[in-house]
């Protein structure tokens, strides 16, 4: 049997979820590594948007916002629990996308992003405004997902780390898998159409407005799936989230490691995920360098690091 | 693409194990917003706290046991917090941990210091950080709702019923706005209005003008910190409103007097500490020697006057340092018995009582009334 | 009636400051088809190296050319370094790019200058001008003439002088403007050089209304880049009115409605017109090429 490069992608990046726990040295690292995993997922929406579709949007993190408060806010005030709060949040992500898409995904280039970019700062707002219901800019609680406790009744004992290391894993496959097929599917082959150019994409009969839509709401559920795992994993959630500077980042993860592609989009989440961490032992000159890091990569590498290297190896054999 | 991966990953996580600082005998850990919104509180704390350390080592550490600290900068960002928190416990292994400049990065530290039972001395005001207690928890600075109270009763005093509120949209701001809308009736004040402002707006004579206008406002109070309450003042100046303006603790600084011009910050009155008038205070006066000699080495190292915000993580780390020399263990659980046995702890703030029922250990006599007079700060008697 | 007419002088107050940052962007999007997030970051380098030259001992004149040379210097080396090198890459790599330069800047500011909060003395003074009982600073007056002045500049540039139209030609195609003997290098150059010039000239004009810091960039580049895209991207008169309207808009809604979501309004009127005029309101009209 032959196995397509699809999955030779998950069983690798499987392998390596579950393989370098192996040389973890401390509980932190479980930490890094699930928040890597949580950026790989929001990341990974931004692919099908703007991999596949070619949509700039600088508001996702509106739909993380949704996600995280939606899993602060469903448990406490309507006793939903917490495991079922992400799939309300992400539902009402997805359906406010497609009332926002709309109207927004009219817009080209700059026009959409600033578009994007206003509806990302509506949510923030009212994340900061309405106290009542939200505490406003300080944050909110998240009530604890139970999950860990359910195992450890079947016998399976995991530190608070390794259970959110293994949980936000298993959804960075899931979402892996299911945008990875997407991209062979015909509405991936529609998406890909369109990026390329829409007037030509309209001729040969693809409604463009309906498919740029999908890829909208998609990515929405994405950024909202990752926005609640973050606050369910913190036990707490700042409006912070939902923040211009959260959309930026997710944006800029995709497009370093190569938005076109889903383990390019995946490794720019981990690259800025860990350098970080990483710049801390540079603590003054982090920005300078985090600054450099991104205009560094977009001058040499254009299409992102995963392109770029692959391109290089591919040249480097023939 | 394969061949990528397998090497960049574990290569990025070992460097990240030797981003670890060596072993020392006592770590304490630090996480502070030095950068993004909150920089203006986040960064002359991390300052007091480098400057302490190094001080500590220089005069021999505790009981001659060097203290190592881990300074780490959360960018005001809660999440980034959560993560410095567990990698002080987890990878750094610190004793305890102070930090947390703002109340959301403090939550954000609060749940993994308790999971982890590492003691945590919080810098930022919320009353919710220490009430309900937590073991683990402490904090240094005044509560907001301690500064709205200090004020309504100096308004109560002059005969003040009916107060127009103006507040920044920010954390501090809105946690101050809530907490004094919430104590405003105990001393027989009325919110007539309430208006607030983005923290980087450049002009709020909008909202003052729908203040001016309200029927029988008798006073205005500022919730804020950073360049609105500065800009605020300008503008209440501009305006030429003659009722009394008083702003937060969040602006004690000789800094805000010259941000806001000596002429439009003349009589304006706030809650302060008594290290704004360090050389103001009675021979006598217990806090007078802890405040002068913070202010001046600070000044002195960093050319930059001292701010409250310096002063709480002063307070947070002498705390720290007190409890594990009267603890003569760096076990966290021993540092934090004796932190809750604190008494009678002479910090910037105030002087510090904790007990089992109270993990901050101020009352309102800590604050100071303060007013602008003739360009400087005077104690209001 | 004199509380209407102080919403409106706030209005304009913040809306001119909005222009002015508003107006830095059209240049470098006419010449290069590049929204410029560094922009703001110009505007803080035009306050911040004014404060410290000033307070250094120079004159306040002297301090505030010096701050626009210096920002112009780094607008063309921004061009050199970092965005002649990436020429064709796609919209949002450009994005990151110039977000990139931003983050840049700011780190370098925070670690040459410091992290508080500064300003410098109004240039005609502190005493308000009543007018019909509402009031207005003079150093107001100096932001609106300032934009006023850099439009109208603008204006003229690109209509009146070759060199203007040879921005505009290199804009729309950059291979026929070279062909026809336009020095497009030259122009990328002029143009980061004049951006970066006007922000730091805003940046001078309105640090003593606003103060500055070294992180208030980023927040001005937000505001800057939503009034031009509601005026509509690359044309001065959109500028100039998409940040008066964004100013008046917030202030009146703070005044009228609610001071909590004036930001809000003002967000929801930019989606509002975008949905009727997806070019903004004075933007050129683009035709897809197959």
């Amino acid at each position: 049997m032959r196995i397509s490069g699809k999955y030779w992608t998950l069983i690798f990046l499987a392998a390596l979820i579950a393989v370098t726990p192996l040389f973890f040295p401390s509980g932190y690292y479980f930490r890094v590594g699930s928040l890597l995993f949580v950026n790989g997922l929001a990341v990974t929406g931004i692919v099908v948007l703007t991999g596949y579709a070619g949509q700039i949007s600088l508001g996702q993190a509106g739909f993380a916002g949704i996600g995280g408060y939606a899993c602060a806010l469903a448990p406490v005030h309507w006793g939903v629990p917490p495991a079922l709060a992400v799939v309300l949040g992400a539902a009402v992500s997805g359906v406010l996308a497609y009332l926002v898409g709309r109207p927004i995904l009219r817009l080209k280039g700059y026009y959409l992003s600033v578009a994007s970019l206003g509806f990302g700062i509506l949510v923030a707002m009212v994340l900061n405004n309405e106290r009542e219901l939200t505490k406003g800019p300080d944050g909110i609680n998240v009530p604890d997902i139970g999950l860990r406790g359910l195992l450890s009744d079947w016998g399976l004992n995991l530190t608070n780390g390794e259970f959110w290391y293994a949980l936000t894993g298993i959804c960075l496959l899931i979402g892996a898998w299911i945008a990875l097929n997407l991209q062979s599917s015909p509405t991936g082959r529609a998406l890909r159409a369109l990026h390329g150019s829409e007037v030509a994409a309209s001729t040969v009969g693809i409604d463009v407005a309906r498919v740029k839509i999908q890829a909208f709401v998609i990515s929405a559920i994405y950024a909202s799936v990752a926005g609640s795992l973050m606050a369910l994993q913190n036990k707490f959630v700042t409006p912070d989230i939902a923040g211009f500077l959260h959309s930026v980042e997710m944006v800029t993860m995709a497009v370093l490691g190569g938005v076109a592609s889903v383990p390019g989009a995946i490794l720019g989440a981990g690259v800025l995920t860990l350098l970080p961490q990483v710049l801390t032992v540079l603590a003054e000159y982090e920005q300078l360098i985090l600054g450099l890091v991104m205009m560094g990569v977009m001058i040499f590498l254009q299409e992102g690091l995963v392109p770029s290297i692959l391109r290089w190896f591919r040249g480097r054999d023939e | 693409m394969r061949k990528t991966l397998i090497t960049t990953v574990p290569a990025a996580l070992i460097a990240l194990g030797l981003a670890t600082a060596a072993q020392a005998v006592i770590k304490i850990g630090a996480s502070v917003s030095a950068t993004g919104p909150a920089a203006f509180l986040g960064d002359p704390e991390a300052k007091t706290l480098q400057m302490m350390v190094d001080d500590l080592n220089a005069k021999g550490g505790i009981k001659g046991e060097k203290v190592d600290l881990v300074l780490y900068d959360d960018g005001g960002d809660a999440n980034k917090a959560r993560t410095f928190a567990t990698r002080l416990i987890e990878d750094d292994g610190v004793q305890a941990i102070v930090g947390g400049t703002t109340t959301g990065t403090t939550m954000a530290i609060l749940s993994a210091a308790e999971d982890a039972k590492v003691p945590f001395v919080s810098l930022a005001g919320a009353i919710d950080i220490v009430q309900p207690v937590k073991p683990y928890t402490f904090k240094t600075p005044h509560t907001d709702r301690m500064a709205c109270q200090k004020i309504f009763a100096d308004m109560q005093k002059r005969g003040f019923t009916k107060v127009g509120l103006i507040s920044g949209t920010d954390g501090f701001g809105a946690s101050m706005q809530a907490q004094c809308k919430d104590v405003a009736g105990d001393y027989g004040i009325g919110i007539v209005a309430d208006e607030t402002y983005d923290p980087k707006d450049a002009d709020m004579t909008a909202q003052l003008t729908k203040i001016k206008n309200t029927a029988g406002v008798q006073a205005v109070l500022n919730p804020g910190f950073g360049q609105g309450p500065a800009i605020v003042t300008r503008n209440y100046h501009q305006l030429g409103i003659e009722l009394p303006l008083y702003q937060s603790h969040g602006v004690a600084s000789d800094g805000f007097i010259k941000l806001a011009g000596a002429e439009a910050a003349e009589g304006v009155r706030l809650p302060g500490t008594a290290l704004l008038v360090a050389d103001q205070l009675p021979e006598g006066d217990a806090q007078k020697p802890v405040v002068t000699a913070y202010k001046s080495a600070y000044e002195a190292k960093y050319n930059q006057p001292v701010s409250t915000f310096g002063g709480y993580a002063h307070d947070g780390f002498a705390l720290i340092v007190d409890a594990i020399s009267r603890a003569g263990s760096s076990k966290p659980a021993a540092i934090r018995d004796a932190l809750e046995q604190t008494k009678g702890f002479v910090g910037t703030t105030g002087i510090y009582t904790m007990s089992p029922e109270d993990h901050l250990g101020l009352d309102l006599s800590a604050f100071r009334m303060l007013e602008v007079k003739g360009g400087g700060w005077t104690i209001v008697n | 009636m004199s509380e209407l007419l102080q919403f409106v002088f706030s209005g304009i107050t913040v809306g001119a400051v909005y222009a002015l940052v508003a107006l830095g962007f059209t240049i470098i999007f006419n010449a290069s088809g590049v929204v410029n997030f560094a922009q703001g970051e110009f505007v803080m380098l035009g306050g911040m190296i004014t404060v410290f030259a000033h307070a250094a001992g120079l004159p306040l004149p002297l301090a505030a050319l010096i701050a626009i040379v210096v920002t112009a210097a780094v607008g063309v080396a921004l061009n050199r370094l970092a965005i002649e090198p990436a020429r064709g890459a796609p919209v949002v790599s450009l994005i990151i790019i110039t977000i990139g330069a931003s983050i840049f800047i700011r780190g370098a500011s925070q670690l040459i200058f410091d992290k508080q909060i500064h300003s410098f003395p109004a240039f005609s003074g502190d005493d308000p001008i009543h007018v019909l009982g509402a009031t207005i600073l003079m150093q107001s007056l100096w932001v609106i003439g300032g934009a006023l002045a850099v439009f109208a500049g603008l204006w003229l540039f690109f209509t009146k002088t070759l060199l203007g139209r040879a921005v505009l030609a290199t804009s729309n195609n950059r291979m026929a403007a070279q062909l026809v003997g336009i020095n497009t290098k030259f122009v990328m150059t002029l143009s980061f050089a004049l951006s970066a010039a006007i922000g730091a000239f805003g940046g001078v004009l309105v640090t003593p209304i606003t103060l500055t810091a070294y992180d208030v960039g980023l927040a001005l580049a937000l505001k800057g880049f939503a009034a031009a895209m509601l005026g509509g991207m690359g044309n001065p008169k959109g500028a100039l009115v998409g940040g008066l309207l964004l100013g008046l808009l917030e202030a009146l809604t703070a005044g009228y409605l609610s001071s909590q979501y004036k930001d809000a309004a003002a967000f929801v009127i930019i989606l509002a017109v975008l949905f009727f005029m997806p070019q903004g309101l004075f933007g050129r009209k683009s035709t897809d090429r197959v």
